[in-house]
């Protein structure tokens, strides 16, 4: 994208996160748990063109570095996406995010009668299989449909 | 089998399940052996769903061996009524007793209580998930009629919320049965147990007709249609009544056909099937007592080697 195309200013420190499927956006937002109360500067693009993805999302969000949980939720929503951390206006880091063995109480199980929906001390637990995440208590599969079920 | 709990069907290997089976086996032909084998221990049930069998069963599995039971009750004169969380329930009674048997009308629920207690847990049925002792002592009469070696198994009846369904199919994976699977399309296996399935490579084939395969069959395993687990009555009006059997539609099946079913029955089986040398329900359903015996035997050896190896550190 050139520069007079550009839809959003350059940050000087934080992380962009790119490449993000078309419309997620938001899902990344609250997995980061980001509502904008922080204080910090925050951007967001949404269903901007891509050569790769067609349509995609972009992320900017200022003085803040993201935790391996937080890459391993995003990684479930968006497998395509890649973190870049910015200091002084320059990418000192680009990962691609990978996807993790499991996620640990950021899901919630669709299955209402899943233990885990009864009001039960415990975090939810998901093993993330071929092509979606498994719940550890009841094994109900969810695939497409990870983002509706984001608890954080 | 050293395993600490039995919560799934999915945990166990042949070895396991044949290791157990022996077991079984060699109760059945000298209780007397096994009797007191375990005196002093005491073993709790838990039932938060109402059971017949699987608590009878246990309970006399149980004394046969020489252990003591105690039995929480129902859930209405419980604490479990005053908004206990079944981790708490689980923990309090841990302290009372050195195994517990759970059965719960939550998926998952014996997961959660094995991680919050150090004495073995058996699964007794959690929600529409799993049933393995029931698995157990469905293989062992499967094997005391058949073997268990090239079968072919037909399922039939609510295979979505039945969960001996989910825990035998799982198991006949270990022993490269075929199996066929025949319900209604709104009561076709869940999605979860035919991804375990499909992961396994196991031979599968699905079905809304028995007389598609009934001629191919070494067992048929017929469930009921669990009204309670229709959240529309109407639904349940609609499919029960296809998939019930008698005597005539086994006309076309091989003459050792083996007929299961893990009981209660409603209509699923008419009584002229009883007649039949077909008929292994009743069988099947005694098996639960030396079965039973021969897990909890495994159960409590294995965690008294545990707290041995503790010791010894």
């Amino acid at each position: 994208m050139s520069e007079h195309e550009l839809r959003v200013s350059k940050i000087r420190d934080g992380t962009v996160i790119d490449h993000v499927e078309g419309g997620q956006a938001l899902n990344v937002l609250a997995i980061l748990g980001i509502d904008g109360s922080e204080g910090f500067g925050v951007s967001v693009g949404m269903n901007v063109p891509s050569d790769r993805l067609g349509r995609k999302d972009i992320v900017k969000v200022e003085e803040r570095e993201l935790s391996q949980s937080e890459v391993d939720v995003l990684s479930l929503i968006a497998p395509e996406a890649t973190i870049n951390i910015v200091r002084d206006f320059e990418v000192v880091e680009k990962n691609r995010v990978t996807r993790p063995d499991s996620v640990t109480g950021v899901l919630s199980c669709p299955n209402r009668n899943c233990i885990t929906n009864a009001d039960e001390p415990v975090d939810t637990r998901f093993d993330v299989v071929a092509d979606g995440v498994r719940c550890d208590y009841c094994s109900t599969i969810l695939r497409a449909d990870i983002a509706d079920h984001i608890d954080v | 089998m050293r395993q600490d709990h039995l919560i799934t069907a999915t945990q166990l290997s042949r070895d396991d399940i044949e290791a157990v089976l022996d077991r079984a086996r060699e109760v059945a032909d000298d209780p007397a052996a096994y009797a007191d084998r375990h005196a002093g221990r005491v073993l709790a049930l838990c039932f938060f769903e109402p059971s017949t069998r699987t608590r009878m069963s246990f309970d006399s599995a149980a004394k046969r061996l020489g252990i003591d039971t105690i039995d929480m009750g129902d859930v209405g004169s419980s604490s479990v009524s005053k908004g206990e969380s079944l981790s708490d329930t689980v923990r309090v009674i841990e302290g009372y007793a050195d195994a517990l048997v759970l059965r719960h009308p939550s998926e998952g629920a014996a997961t959660l209580a094995a991680e919050h207690v150090s004495v073995p847990v058996v699964n007794a049925g959690d929600g529409a998930g799993q049933h393995p002792s029931q698995t157990l002592l469905d293989l062992h009469t499967i094997r005391e009629n058949h073997g268990l070696d090239d079968l072919t198994v037909g399922i039939m009846g609510d295979l979505k919320y039945g969960r001996t369904v989910h825990s035998l199919a799982a198991a006949l994976t270990e022993f490269d049965a075929n199996q066929h699977f025949i319900s209604p399309e709104s009561l076709r296996l869940p999605r979860s147990v035919r991804f375990d399935l499909h992961e396994t490579g196991a031979q599968v084939r699905e079905h809304t007709d028995l007389e598609d395969v009934i001629d191919e069959l070494d067992v048929l395993y017929v469930t009921r249609i669990q009204k309670e687990r229709f959240p529309d009555e109407n639904e349940y009006h609609r499919v029960a009544g296809e998939y019930q059997i008698d005597a005539e539609t086994l006309d076309d099946a091989a003459d050792d056909l083996t007929v299961m079913h893990p009981l209660p029955r409603v209509d699923e089986i008419a009584p002229d099937v009883d007649e039949t040398d077909h008929a292994t329900y009743f069988e099947q359903a005694h098996n639960g007592v030396p079965v039973r015996m021969a897990l909890l035997d495994t159960l409590l050896e294995n965690a008294e080697a545990a707290e041995g190896m503790e010791v010894d550190r």
